[in-house]
């Protein structure tokens, strides 16, 4: 019977457990930062390299190549930004680390702060979440008034204050760029890169590290344990563990922070497998942007070999291999009583509201991919629609100044290469006459 | 080097796989554009920053592989540098060419793109071309017609957003037509630096607007109108006025201030309708002042002369020219030029001046408070022409004390005047009243209503010349309209009166002529011709000037001498 791996989540559902900074320090806190400051700053940075970790956020970069592209030559102040804009529909791991145990992020943002030379961090906190921020805003005043955070920290003559900053609430102020814009007070439009590259023209135009909250979680636990120790949990290119939130049609949703377990551990052991009489027909893994993986496929592991869909090992690489993307690591769950055309025009309806409208592919792809699913769920589907809605969300993705574009076209592409006669039964039982709709159009 | 770099600095890069050679760095829509090509575009401008918002511009681009551990380009079978493309297509408007790049602009894949964004930048679109103003000059029009799909796959209901907008007091938008390109936007933040457009709601259902309680009212807002690529920003000066493809263009001069803001005339069977500005890079970039634009209104100005007068009534122009030829025939003559006028007519006037024997030369200067961008403190775009032929030799001044005081010493009897107004200038109407007055102008005022002879002329837009502006630019405008019936250019009318006067110079009745002379006559404007200068214009040697204490500030392009400004103090 697999089992999680609590390291983040270790003492934050612990029964009396609350997130005051005495119990944190009870349990052994800030003890990574006095460790760290001992250091000398490119010390750690190695450390954090030699671990392995890669980015919590959803790319899955490297946490350690991030800090060393940081240009440390333009004499600019650096700044730090922890990412808790945590947004992508079916993630919700951030906020139980913000809600339980607030110190263990502000202890991983100051040390990821010392060991960048930053001289002022901060916090992006979706709008949507006011008590993390009050929660944080809180644990901010108690580190401050222990010497964790601000001036002389812990006598080290390092100093280095922490803002919260909220959102407005938009999908996209998680994307780094935009999320910087949105900071200096404008629309969140993720910028051009090149040449608006984070580690050189960030916040205010200077360097700017963004890290995600768990991934900044981690910094501690890499300095507590050293970078060899730490990169021993899990798999090679894939350490540490990470906290997956499951949601959808199993018995036990909620979140796990897990090592290395395959889908059936984690869907069957930890989440009780499906709800009674059902059974499941695909899964969304890393956030709904992500493509979606059905059941009964074939899939490969990284090392090529044919596996089933229990066996797909969930980690950066596992799920890549088969096929899709851990992302966010919210894996949302489908059964055989989700209408697969329905979920998808749900998706695409949460990214067409949530598209910044910067880009015109993006912008418009996604009401137009919108509009036509709308329609396919209500008794309006032509045949020629299955086809247009593949062409069309192929145009969006790649094209786009952020990633955001592939929120359209990895959802339609994969719904409908996966579940296509789906499709096509939905195309061919139109039950409102719209073939008015195809006799309006001038190519006929 | 097989690299392409060259020893000037330059880079080899291959667009299409077209060699050109070009400075690192340049931007890739730029050298397009350059070579005669197009890459489509809608937000990039390139006088804004770049925003890279419309996807309009994607193309393929290559860099060489290079070899990490050496450093050094990796060479594939036949020894030539081995390409990477981007999987991406990436966009032309943020690109800076770097040594070796390949670029496709016309592939397979590029050609999909355009299409694909121009479907998505029309379904929302109201396609309403045969009410639109736009029409005719319409990057989304155009772009369609050359790489849109032709039809529409859309079959949705389109989003509904406001019509009608004002903006401003001279700006109108329909937020349905708008593309969201943002150039607006920057323009008002970079250029003017007049921060009162924005966007507001999100997605598709983005809108553009002022924000609350402001306005786009600044003097440069029609620009907005210029750049914004497709209809839904409109002059409200002169929409629904006429459909642009019956505008004939001609190139022109702004006569606002020193500045010389190149101009475009747009004008149809001999009536203005606007004017727009033309790109000059060492002069006003792309952008002209809202209040330049509507100095055509003065064509139709109801104090506009069109009669030859004699002691108020109107007689046949050879009496009024011979009336005038009288009176300069006295020895009290004093003569008032413009600088309002040509080089041209600075040169007769001053030819004039010199066959009648003229006991005074003066200029009224117009002085007012510049922008320090297009609008210079001198309101008067040809100063310069009157000091470099000699019309004058010291700035011109707002009273004309010294020929106040001659009329007073009964020194002066006659005054020929070109345009200007003496009873502003220092020389009231009593004063007038000692004098006979020749006036030569294309409007009525003050001088003109006590003239004893009256000579209409013509406004900028009815003939043709060239001014100097403030840097000494020499720059060429054309007659884009002609002038009232009857009513004669004012180089011809000044030529006609040296000719009676038996001068040489009374066969010079054109510009092309009278440049003929100029550049074998005067050092400063040698090897010149009309016909032949640029349409950018030739800076000419100013420094015979540069003790003068003119009254410039800096402008887009201009800064003074530190000398002239110490003058000034």
């Amino acid at each position: 019977m697999a089992a999680e791996r609590k390291i983040l989540l270790q003492h934050a559902d612990e029964a009396y457990y609350s997130p005051g900074i005495l119990n944190y320090l009870a349990q052994g806190g800030y003890e990574g930062l006095k460790k760290a400051l001992k250091q000398k700053p490119e010390d750690l940075r190695q450390e954090v390299l030699r671990s392995g970790l890669r980015g919590r956020g959803g790319a899955g970069f490297s946490c350690g190549l991030k800090w060393s592209l940081v240009d440390r030559k333009s004499g600019k102040p650096i700044y730090l930004i922890c990412n808790c804009d945590e947004s992508e529909p079916g993630t919700f791991k951030d906020r139980q680390l913000v809600h339980k145990d607030p110190h263990q992020v502000i202890e991983g943002m100051m040390i990821a702060a010392y060991a960048n030379d930053v001289v002022q961090a901060f916090i992006y906190i979706r709008e949507e979440m006011p008590l993390g921020a009050k929660i944080l805003q809180g644990a901010i005043e108690e580190a401050r008034s222990m010497g964790f955070v601000g001036e002389n920290i812990c006598h080290s003559g390092f100093s280095c204050d922490i803002v919260v900053h909220r959102g407005a609430g938009a999908y996209i102020c998680g994307e780094e760029t935009g999320l910087i814009e949105s900071m200096e007070g404008k629309r969140p439009y993720p910028r051009i890169k090149p040449p608006y590259f984070p580690a050189v023209l960030g916040l205010y135009q200077c360097p700017t590290i963004v890290n995600n909250v768990e991934t900044l979680c981690n910094i501690v636990h890499i300095v507590r344990l050293g970078g060899e120790a730490y990169a021993r949990i899990g798999r090679h290119g894939n350490t540490g563990t990470r906290i997956w939130c499951v949601s959808g049609m199993v018995q036990n949703p909620g979140y796990f922070e897990i090592e290395t377990l395959t889908m059936k551990e984690l869907l069957y052991d930890l989440c009780g497998g499906p709800l009674p009489g059902r059974k499941f027909t695909g899964i969304i893994p890393g956030g709904a942007s992500m493509k979606i993986l059905k059941v009964d496929d074939n899939f490969r592991n990284r090392d090529g070999r044919a596996i089933g869909f229990e066996d797909i090992i969930i980690d950066f690489d596992g799920i890549q291999a088969a096929g899709s993307m851990s992302g966010s690591a919210g894996m949302i769950v489908l059964d055989d009583s989700v209408n697969i055309i329905e979920a998808l025009a749900n998706i695409i309806a949460f990214f067409a509201h949530e598209t910044c409208g910067q880009c015109t592919p993006c912008r418009e792809g996604s009401y137009w991919a919108r509009n036509i699913l709308a329609r396919m769920c209500s008794g309006g589907a032509r045949e020629e629609d299955v086809a247009l809605l593949y062409d069309l969300a192929g145009n969006i993705g790649g094209r786009t100044v952020c990633p955001m574009g592939y929120s359209i076209t990895w959802p339609v592409r994969s719904y409908i290469d996966k579940f296509r006669d789906q499709f096509e039964a939905n195309a061919g039982s139109n039950t409102c006459g719209v073939e008015s709709f195809s006799e309006r159009l001038i190519e006929k | 080097m097989s690299a392409g770099k060259v020893t000037d600095g330059r880079i080899d890069v291959f667009i299409d796989g077209e060699k050109v050679r070009c400075p690192p760095g340049t931007n890739l829509i730029d050298l397009v554009e350059g070579m005669g090509k197009e890459i489509p575009h809608y937000c990039y401008h390139p006088k804004l920053s770049v925003s890279g918002n419309c996807r309009m511009c994607l193309v393929e681009l290559g860099t060489p592989a290079m070899d990490r551990e050496t450093g050094k380009p990796v060479l594939d079978e036949d020894g030539a540098p081995k390409i990477m493309y981007f999987p991406n297509p990436v966009i032309a408007c943020a690109t800076r060419l770097t040594s070796g790049m390949r670029v496709r602009t016309q592939s397979a894949k590029v050609r999909e793109c355009r299409e694909a964004v121009l479907e998505f930048l029309l379904i929302n679109h109201p396609l309403d071309c045969p009410i639109c103003d736009q029409a005719g000059e319409c990057l989304l029009q155009e772009f369609a017609t050359d790489y849109g799909r032709g039809y529409s796959r859309f079959i949705e209901k389109k989003v509904v957003k406001p019509k009608r907008t004002v903006l401003g007091p001279r700006v109108m938008l329909d937020d349905e037509r708008c593309i969201l390109c943002s150039r607006c936007v920057r323009f008002c933040q970079e250029v003017v630096e007049d921060d009162v457009l924005g966007f507001v709601d999100r997605g598709t259902y983005t809108t553009l607007t002022c924000y609350p309680g402001k306005q786009l009212e600044n003097n440069y807002s029609l620009n907005t109108v210029d750049i914004c690529p497709v209809g839904a920003l409109t002059s409200r000066d002169f929409r629904f006025r006429m459909r642009v493809w019956f505008l004939k263009e001609t190139p022109s001069i702004c006569t606002e201030s020193s500045v010389g803001v190149n101009t475009l005339v747009g004008s149809r069977e001999g009536k203005v309708y606007r004017i727009t500005p033309r790109r000059n890079d060492g002069v006003n970039d792309t952008w002209m002042s809202d209040s330049g634009r509507a100095l055509y209104k003065r064509i139709e100005d109801e104090n506009r002369l069109i009669d030859f007068r004699v002691n108020r009534l109107p007689v046949r122009p050879e009496d009024a020219l011979s009336e005038a030829l009288r009176r300069l025939q006295g020895d009290k003559v004093a003569f008032v030029g413009s600088g309002q006028s040509s080089v041209e007519e600075h040169f007769l006037f001053n030819c004039l001046s010199r066959a009648a024997g003229s006991v005074l030369n003066c200029l009224v200067s117009r002085t007012r408070e510049g922008d320090g961008f297009l609008i210079s403190n001198d309101a008067n775009p040809n100063v310069r022409g009157a000091l470099c032929l000699g019309f004058i030799d010291t700035l011109p001044e707002a009273n004309l004390t010294g020929l106040a005081e001659k009329i007073n010493r009964g020194e002066v009897d006659a005054v020929v005047v070109h345009n200007e107004d003496l009873t502003t200038a220092g020389i009231g109407r009593s004063l007038l009243e000692k004098v006979e007055v020749i006036y030569l102008g294309s409007h009525g005022n003050g001088a003109s209503e006590t003239a004893s002879v009256v000579i209409p002329g013509l406004t900028v837009f009815e003939k043709s010349g060239t001014f100097i502006n403030q840097q000494f630019r020499l720059q060429k405008f054309l007659q884009a309209v002609p002038g009232p019936p009857g009513v004669l250019d004012d180089l011809v009318t000044i030529s006609r009166l040296l000719n009676l006067l038996g001068k040489d110079e009374g066969r010079l009745a054109t510009p092309a002529a009278v440049w003929a002379v100029l550049s074998r006559r005067l050092k400063c404007f040698e090897g010149i011709s009309f016909d032949t200068l640029p349409e950018t214009g030739a800076l000419l040697d100013g420094s015979a000037f540069r003790s003068l204490p003119f009254c410039e500030g800096p402008s887009l392009h201009f800064e003074p001498e530190t000398g002239t400004v110490e003058a000034r103090a």
